[in-house]
């Protein structure tokens, strides 16, 4: 029991440290930046998207497994994690919202970075709209599976890529340093310290969630395979 | 039984050392908790809603257990 749920427990010591450290490790505020103490939220804004990458790119990983070899378990584990994947994109949208309200005058200043997300979070809302518009069991199956691959090849761009092709308030773009995510200018190494770890624990705690409803559909799907 | 035994511990021995790092700076924890901007005050609320949201995961993780062992029979 305790071999197959030691990550569950790392999960909680891990958010527990960064609930905690993340509140009272010192944060620089060099002259020119003004962030303050909201570079805190580095600690909780920015992990929701990188715990949304990897759930779309588990996702991803089955929906191709799915085309190989037609498995109705591949598409539960696909459309599952692009569910956790997408939840996480819209509260990244919302807490980033919040952030930008105080630190560039407006909600949604129409920033590259925002832009970009907003459009990848609405690409996978078409794919659950697609899912649900076919009756189909098999051909749900098969179709989202395509059009996640399209989907996942949407999402880099308009979040990696395009970002740094044009000026953004983020960090990262064009004429400014780092990437998308994190300016080295005002990461400290002891925020590193409590910055690594909570990108691991907000993961695990996203891969947790997916894992729960992962297991209920299972048992969904086995009781409607008996009748 | 026993992995929620060990689950608990681990909580406890967490807990243990959030506390213990909060009181090397003074001696009442009262001015702990009021030290710092308040700072301390934020950091107790985000724990609890940790906790009680790990607690619904775990909660939730076991009825679900149940569930696949039922459909199992």
């Amino acid at each position: 029991m305790i071999q197959k749920n030691w990550w569950k427990i790392l999960c909680f010591i891990l958010l527990l440290y960064t609930c905690s450290y993340g509140f009272l490790v010192e944060v620089p505020s060099p002259p020119g930046v003004p962030l303050q103490q909201t570079i805190r939220n580095l600690f909780f804004h920015v992990p929701m998207w990188i715990a949304m990458m990897v759930c779309f790119t588990v996702s991803l990983v089955y929906a191709i497994k799915y085309l190989r070899n037609t498995e109705p378990v591949n598409d539960i584990y696909s459309t599952e994690f692009a569910r956790t994947g997408t939840f996480l994109g819209v509260l990244g949208l919302i807490t980033g919202m919040i952030w930008a309200n105080y630190q560039w005058g407006k909600a949604w200043s129409g920033d590259v970075k925002q832009n970009g997300a907003a459009i990848a979070v609405l690409t996978y809302f078409a794919y659950f709209v697609l899912k649900g518009s076919l009756n189909d069991e098999e051909k749900q199956a098969r179709i989202g599976a395509v059009y996640n691959i399209f989907a996942y090849f949407m999402l880099f761009p308009t979040i990696w890529i395009l970002p740094r092709l044009a000026e953004s308030l983020h960090p990262g773009g064009l004429g400014s340093e780092g990437n998308p995510g994190l300016n080295p200018k005002d990461t400290t190494n002891a925020m590193r310290s409590v910055m690594y770890p909570a990108f691991i624990g907000w993961t695990l705690l996203s891969v947790w969630i997916t894992t729960l409803r992962i297991r209920v559909q299972k048992v969904h799907y086995k009781k409607r395979a008996h009748e | 039984m026993n992995k929620l035994k060990r689950i608990a511990v681990c909580m406890v021995t967490a807990m243990l050392s959030v506390s213990l790092y909060a009181q090397s700076n003074t001696t009442d924890p009262m001015d702990t908790m009021r030290s710092n901007g308040k700072i301390y005050v934020v950091v107790a609320v985000v724990v609890t809603i940790l906790l009680g949201l790990f607690l619904y995961l775990v909660n939730l993780d076991r009825k679900i257990s149940l569930l696949e062992k039922n459909s199992k029979n």
